[in-house]
C-alpha cells in the first residue's frame, strides 16, 4: 500500500484503540539492538555469517498488532542490515514475515507477506539490489516464542532476515 | 502411495407395508429448540455368530451418528422389551411405546451368496404403527462402517426430510511437535473419526487449509515451504498424486474449489499485497477478480456460482465482502465490532459461516449473504475455520480452548446448542468436510 509512514502510524493507533483487549497495547516490540562491538574482535563469529547478522546487526524487526508499518526501531535495524549487506555483497537473504496467533491462518499468511515486503522494500530503498532479498510469509505457523502471552505475541509479530546463500 | 478408494455401496428399497398415510413423525430441524426425538435402535440381527457380531458393530455406529446429531435421543438398549426376530416381521408397537420410543430402527445383516453383506433396515413410527421407510445396502463386509453410516443417513432423512451427512469424510491438518517447529500433515478420516490415514509426509513443508472438491476425490491445499513462497497444490485422494497449481513468484494461498469443481478460487500475493484470483483447472487459465491495495483473502463461491464472498481489510479492520463471480459489485456485508475472517458459503446458499475476532475472543458465526441475521454459535480462546456439512445444517471448526492448549476439531449445529468434540488421534486443525460419498 502506498500510504505514507505517518498516516500508517495514525491508522495503527486507531486500530489499537478498536482492538482494545484484543491485543497488546504496545505498538512496538522489543527490537534487537546491535550488541557492543568491543567483543567482535575476540569472538569466533565469522563476519558476514548468520551469527554475525544475529549478534551484531539484529536479524528481526517487530510489528504492532495487525500492523505492517515499520517502527523507528525497525527502520534502524533494517538500516544496519542494509549496511551489513553492502559490506558482504556476496550474501543473499530471505526475509520472512510472521504473525502472532491472534488471527486466522489465511489472513495471517497475507499479513505476514506484507510484513516481509515492508522489510524487503526498506532494504531495497537503502540501495540493496532487489535480487538479493526474497520475501516470504509464514503467517502464524512459525512462532519464535511458543507461549500465549502478550510478550510472546509481540515477539512473534516480526520480519526475520536469514542468510540463504553466500557466493556469487 | 496412499490409496483411499471409496468402495461401492448398492442401495435398494425393500418392500413390505404400505406407504404411510396421514401425519408422520417428523423432526423440523429449522426450529431453534429441537427436543431430541427418543429413538430405539436394537442390535441389527444376524443369522450366525459372525453376522450377529457385525450387526452389533453396525448398530453401534448408527447409534453414535444419530446421537451426535443432537436430533435424537437413543434409548438405552437395556430398556427394550421386545426382542425382534426378523426385520420382516412387524414389531409389537406397544412394547416400544411403553419405553417412550417414538421411532424404532430395526435391521438385519445377511451374508450374500457372492460373499458380500446386505444390511436391511426398516424405520417404524411407533405411534402410528407405520413404516416410515425401508432400505437395504449391499457392500463388501470390510466396508461395514460405510453401510452403517448409510443407514444413519437414511434414518436422518426419513425423519427430517433433509439429506444426512454421516457417510462423509473429513480432511484436516494433523499437528505434531513443538509449536516453534511444528509438523503439519494432511490426515483424512471418516466423519465420526474412524479410519484416520495420513495423506502427506510433512518432511519439508507444512500442509495447510485443505478443501475438498465438491465433485471428485480431490483436495486443494497450501504447502508452506522454507525460504520460498507457499503454493497451492492439488492432491488426488485415490492415487496420492499431487501437483502444484501453477508456478507463481508470489505466494498462492487460501484455495477453495468452486461448487461445480471446475475452478479453484485463491489468493495470490504480489509485492506483499494479496488479491483474489480464479484458476480454471482444465486450461490453467488465471483470472484476477479483485485489484485492491487492501488484503483480499479467503474467497468462497455461492452454490449457484453467481457470487463470491471474501475477507478484506480495505476498510481498516478485516470484514466480509460479497461480489459477483466476475469480480464486479464488491460490497461489504459485515459491520460489527472486531474482525471478520474466513467466510464459507453454505452448500444450501442461505448462510455464510465466518470466524469473528472480538475483544480477545474468537467466535464461529453465520450471517445471511445480504448481511442480515448475524448469529454467533461458538466462542473460545480460538475458534477458527468453519466448514459446512454437505447438508448445510452442521459446521465443523477447530478450537484452542485455552491459551497454549493444542487445537482440536469440534462440530456445532445451527442452533449453537449441539457442540461436540470430534475424535482425532492428536492435535488437529483446519477441518474440511467432504461432499456425500458416491
Amino acid at each position: 500500500m502506498n500510504v505514507n509512514f505517518s498516516m500508517k502510524m495514525i491508522g495503527a493507533v486507531g486500530l489499537m484503540a478498536l482492538a482494545a483487549a484484543c491485543s497488546s497495547t504496545k505498538s512496538t516490540g522489543p527490537d534487537v539492538a546491535a550488541t557492543d562491538n568491543s567483543n567482535t574482535g575476540v569472538s569466533s563469529i565469522v563476519a558476514g555469517s548468520q551469527e554475525d547478522l544475529e549478534q551484531n546487526v539484529g536479524h528481526r524487526v517487530f510489528f504492532g498488532y495487525d500492523q505492517y508499518s515499520l517502527t523507528p526501531q525497525a527502520q534502524a535495524t533494517l538500516q544496519r542490515q542494509a549496511d551489513f549487506l553492502k559490506q558482504h555483497s556476496n550474501v543473499r537473504v530471505v526475509v520472512s514475515g510472521n504473525c502472532d496467533e491472534r488471527g486466522t491462518r489465511e489472513y495471517n499468511l497475507a499479513l505476514g507477506a506484507r510484513r516481509a515486503e515492508a522489510a524487503r522494500a526498506y532494504l531495497v530503498s537503502m540501495g540493496i539490489d532487489s535480487s538479493r532479498v526474497t520475501a516470504v510469509s509464514y503467517g502464524k505457523e512459525r512462532p519464535i516464542d511458543p507461549r500465549s502471552t502478550e510478550e510472546a505475541w509481540s515477539l512473534n509479530r516480526n520480519a526475520t532476515t536469514t542468510i540463504s546463500a553466500v557466493g556469487a | 502411495m496412499i490409496r483411499q478408494a471409496v468402495l461401492a455401496i448398492l442401495a435398494a428399497m425393500i418392500g413390505f407395508a404400505a406407504t404411510p398415510a396421514g401425519a408422520r413423525v417428523r423432526i423440523d430441524i429449522t426450529q431453534a429448540n429441537v427436543e431430541p426425538m427418543p429413538i430405539a435402535v436394537p442390535d441389527f440381527m444376524g443369522g450366525d455368530s459372525d453376522m450377529t457380531g457385525l450387526g452389533r458393530d453396525i448398530t453401534g455406529v448408527i447409534m453414535a451418528d444419530l446421537d451426535r446429531s443432537g436430533l435424537f435421543s437413543v434409548i438405552d438398549q437395556r430398556a427394550y422389551v421386545e426382542k425382534l426376530s426378523s426385520v420382516d416381521v412387524r414389531p409389537r408397537f406397544a412394547d416400544w411405546r411403553i419405553i417412550n420410543a417414538q421411532v424404532l430402527v430395526a435391521g438385519e445383516v445377511r451374508q450374500t451368496p457372492d460373499g458380500r453383506i446386505e444390511v436391511a433396515t426398516r424405520v417404524w413410527d411407533v405411534y402410528s404403527n407405520e413404516q416410515l421407510g425401508a432400505v437395504s445396502f449391499k457392500t463388501p463386509a470390510d466396508n461395514w462402517r460405510r453401510a452403517a453410516h448409510k443407514v444413519a443417513d437414511f434414518v436422518y432423512k426419513s425423519l427430517t426430510g433433509e439429506e444426512g451427512y454421516f457417510d462423509t469424510r473429513i480432511v484436516y491438518v494433523y499437528e505434531t511437535g513443538p509449536k516453534e517447529k511444528r509438523t503439519k500433515r494432511l490426515m483424512i478420516m471418516d466423519q465420526d473419526g474412524a479410519n484416520p490415514v495420513l495423506l502427506t509426509d510433512g518432511l519439508n513443508y507444512q500442509a495447510l487449509t485443505p478443501r475438498f472438491s465438491p465433485t471428485q476425490q480431490q483436495i486443494t491445499y497450501m504447502a508452506l515451504f522454507d525460504n520460498k513462497p507457499g503454493q497451492v497444490y492439488l492432491f488426488n485422494i485415490e492415487t496420492g498424486e499431487q501437483e502444484q497449481l501453477g508456478t507463481f513468484r508470489g505466494m498462492t494461498f487460501a484455495p477453495r474449489f468452486t461448487p461445480d469443481g471446475t475452478r479453484v478460487l485463491m489468493s495470490m500475493e504480489r509485492a506483499g499485497n494479496s488479491d483474489v484470483f480464479q484458476m480454471e483447472l482444465a486450461t490453467r487459465r488465471l483470472t484476477r477478480l479483485t485489484d485492491n491495495p487492501g488484503i483480499d483473502v479467503s474467497p468462497t463461491m455461492s452454490p449457484d456460482g453467481r457470487r463470491i464472498a471474501f475477507t478484506s481489510d480495505r476498510g481498516g479492520a478485516e470484514q466480509i465482502y460479497v461480489m459477483n463471480s466476475d469480480g464486479s459489485g464488491q460490497k461489504r456485508i459485515t459491520f460489527g465490532d472486531g474482525r471478520y475472517q474466513t467466510p464459507v458459503w453454505s452448500p444450501r446458499g442461505d448462510l455464510i459461516a465466518f470466524t469473528r475476532l472480538y475483544q480477545g475472543r474468537f467466535y464461529i458465526g453465520v450471517i445471511r449473504p445480504d448481511g442480515s441475521g448475524e448469529r454467533l454459535l461458538t466462542e473460545s480462546y480460538l475458534d477458527e475455520g468453519p466448514t459446512w456439512a454437505p447438508n448445510g445444517r452442521v459446521l465443523m471448526f477447530f478450537r484452542e480452548a485455552s491459551p497454549g492448549s493444542g487445537p482440536s476439531l469440534w462440530s456445532v449445529d445451527l442452533t449453537g446448542r449441539n457442540l461436540r468434540r470430534v475424535r482425532t488421534p492428536g492435535d488437529s486443525s483446519d477441518p474440511a468436510w467432504s461432499p456425500p460419498l458416491p
